[in-house]
């Protein structure tokens, strides 16, 4: 009896000891952990989310060549269209699926306005890498919710300041009427008034609508010096052409959303010279870690440009990273490291959140269009006075 | 107000009202023989513009440079190509239902409209963006007191009226429109009479689609743009506008065409509020016309349709 007791201690003790060994040896292979990034893949704006989408993927596959980091990661890319109902199914898709740990997530404010919720709802911590409505990180207090990136706030601060000093004195105002058009008309338009400037005119145009005449008609008719945009590049690029058409020789003011390639490539002719625009951060090359990042990017031989925001979601992306490093792959634990980040060092410059988990960014770059790309004010030729914006 | 900006408004939307005409046409033909409504239209139109810029690039591989000549090949093979698949779509899938229920119809063409959508935009290079349609007409401009009235404007608007009255002579003096209109009239008694008839719904829906391909060019040649989205809203007025003219009767058609861009016109100029809302008081005052008049503002004699 006694031995046939003994035999079965051994036996479990063998057993416990053949799991054990089993249940370590992954382990030594690092575990897979998911991460999430969505963004506009395919539509008008799509080459701003390809741009971003490259970037997350480089600083995940950067950290995968590192052989000090703990985990494997794996990168879930989703397409919200620019579209907030489609917004929220890949959202919620992603949300949902307990094995993505958090996500950089959207281009478009109108999208992000519907998508924060859901993050909340489902505990998933999230950084946004370039939406700039006020409202995804001040309207809320969803401690999953951050942003790397600054406001519109910042941006028509400068703008309003930049346009009044350079001797422009009236304003027609178009901007789209979603969260993101509104938010820009909102914004640009008290700091206007405050520093001086005329608004003649608001029109609010639907994001989907192709002509522009009769809005523009109106707008010769007020004959401002500028004619300010808010809104994105596709309807931008119309405007700008039916401008033309109209004859309106005014000066053209966009913001964020048209800092693209495609405004170039959608614009015939030298229509795009002289438009200016702002945003947020300061241009690749001149960040902190800049050139380390357009190296790699460069390397991994990626055929889209990072455009406008693509450093944001890499530095978006490696925090997050960061993060899981540090308390490992469980939402709130992420969540609470993101609470409390502060001079976290990224390739954007410090970040610090605010108690909404707003990113303290103020510099703000000024870029006007000068043969055919985007050309850093202080830079251009405009700048230097051999060319002139229109009416000056 | 003065006369000059009077003038531009009027531009605008006798623009407008051309190329809303032009869609409103083909819907109210469509009708007319078949008493089918065919909601891929405007998609087929988006289609006419996209091989109208395929061409173009084809073109200018092939070294062409005199924009005349390359606006008449754009024009020849997209037209061509557009009625060809107008055609087909009634060959295979609306002339097998025929005798179906009229909502399965309209729910095929529907379905039709976004599978043609979604094509292009999956499957044309790079067809998600926009793409920057050639600006090949003259742009020269007469500065007539605040109104900036364009060479290329003139020639689009000129064009597109000519194609409206070319199709309705087609219609009522020629031997095919009476062959059209004896269809319209009475399937039976046509059949009987000797008329091809599957050939001329087939040759109705060609000119149909032909004329909405001619809209799409002139869409892009004014816009400078096309993108794949573009036939949605436009199928959507063009159907508004047929409905509101008179289904069934071409100058309905015309009438209604030109009288929602001014809606669209009036709406944006007059309106103390945003012209956020010039769509939505167009389609209002669409719903009001339509309550008062059902059968649209020229109604369809039943003995006569077309």
């Amino acid at each position: 009896m006694k031995f046939t007791e003994n035999r079965r201690a051994f036996l479990s003790v063998a057993l416990a000891a053949s799991l054990s060994l089993a249940l370590a040896a992954p382990a030594l292979a690092k575990d897979t952990v998911k991460v999430g990034f969505i963004g506009p893949l395919s539509g008008g704006v799509s080459n701003m989310g390809l741009g971003g989408r490259n970037s997350a993927a480089l600083a995940v596959a950067l950290r995968n060549q590192d052989p000090n980091a703990k985990y494997e990661y794996e990168l879930e890319a989703l397409d919200d269209e620019c579209k907030p109902n489609v917004g929220v199914q890949v959202a919620t898709k992603m949300a949902t699926n307990r094995k993505v740990v958090g996500a950089v997530t959207h281009y478009c404010s109108a999208v992000a306005m519907g998508t924060v919720d859901i993050y909340h709802k489902f505990n998933m911590p999230m950084i946004v890498w370039a939406a700039v409505l006020p409202d995804i990180t001040y309207g809320n207090e969803y401690p999953e919710v951050h942003r790397v990136n600054g406001t519109m706030i910042n941006q028509n601060e400068t703008a309003a300041e930049f346009m009044t000093s350079q001797g422009y004195k009236t304003w027609a105002i178009i901007h789209d009427t979603t969260d993101y058009g509104k938010g820009h008309n909102k914004y640009f338009s008290q700091f206007l008034t405050e520093k001086g400037g005329e608004i003649l005119g608001t029109f609010g145009v639907t994001s989907d609508q192709q002509d522009f005449t009769a809005e523009l008609t109106k707008i010769k008719e007020l004959n401002p010096d500028v004619v300010y945009f808010g809104g994105l590049t596709p309807i931008a690029v119309r405007i700008r052409q039916q401008m033309d058409k109209l004859g309106i020789e005014a000066q053209f003011q966009g913001v964020s959303g048209i800092k693209s390639d495609a405004y170039f490539a959608g614009l015939s002719g030298d229509l795009a010279e002289g438009t200016v625009t702002f945003l947020e951060g300061a241009p690749a090359a001149k960040l902190p870690g800049g050139e380390y990042f357009l190296a790699e990017y460069e390397k991994a031989g990626f055929g889209e440009d990072y455009e406008a925001y693509g450093p944001f979601s890499f530095a978006a992306m490696s925090l997050l990273l960061d993060a899981i490093e540090e308390v490992g792959p469980d939402r709130k634990a992420v969540t609470e490291y993101l609470a409390d980040v502060k001079e976290h060092d990224s390739i954007t410059g410090p970040v610090t959140f605010d108690e909404h988990g707003q990113n303290t960014v103020a510099l703000i770059t000024k870029y006007v269009a000068q043969d055919g790309q985007w050309v850093v004010w202080e830079d251009s030729e405009y700048a230097g006075g051999t060319r002139k914006l229109t009416g000056k | 107000m003065d006369i000059g900006l009077l003038g531009q408004y009027l531009a605008n939307g006798v623009m407008l009202g051309t190329m809303y005409a032009l869609v409103a046409v083909g819907f109210t033909l469509f009708f007319g023989v078949l008493d089918v409504i065919k909601f891929s239209h405007g998609d087929v139109l988006m289609l006419g513009s996209f091989t109208g810029f395929t061409v173009y690039i084809g073109v200018l591989a092939m070294g062409i440079e005199n924009p005349w000549l390359m606006i008449a090949v754009i024009l020849l093979v997209s037209i061509a190509a557009t009625a060809a698949v107008g055609a087909l779509i009634a060959r295979y899938l609306v002339l097998p239902l025929k005798s179906a229920p009229p909502l399965n119809i309209l729910l095929i063409t529907l379905m039709l409209g976004t599978a043609i959508r979604e094509a292009v935009r999956l499957f044309y290079p790079d067809g998600s963006n926009p793409k920057n349609f050639p600006a090949l007409l003259p742009t020269a401009s007469v500065d007539l007191g605040g109104f900036a009235l364009r060479a290329d404007s003139v020639i689009l608007v000129g064009a597109g009226i000519a194609v409206i009255i070319g199709l309705n002579l087609l219609i009522n003096r020629t031997r095919l429109g009476l062959a059209i209109r004896a269809v319209a009239q009475d399937e039976e008694t046509a059949k009987i009479m000797g008329i091809n008839y599957t050939m001329i719904v087939l040759v109705t829906f060609a000119i149909g689609s032909g004329a909405a391909a001619f809209a799409g060019i002139m869409n892009g040649l004014y816009y400078n743009e096309v993108n794949f989205g573009m036939g949605l809203l436009l199928g959507l007025i063009g159907f508004s506008a047929a409905i509101i003219g008179g289904l069934g009767n071409i100058y309905g058609a015309i009438l209604g065409g030109f009288l929602f861009a001014g809606l669209q016109t009036v709406g944006a100029v007059a309106l103390p509020f945003a012209s956020a809302y010039k769509d939505v008081f167009a389609f209002g005052v669409v719903i009001a016309l339509m309550a008062w008049k059902p059968t649209g503002l020229i109604a369809e004699r039943s003995s006569d349709r077309v």
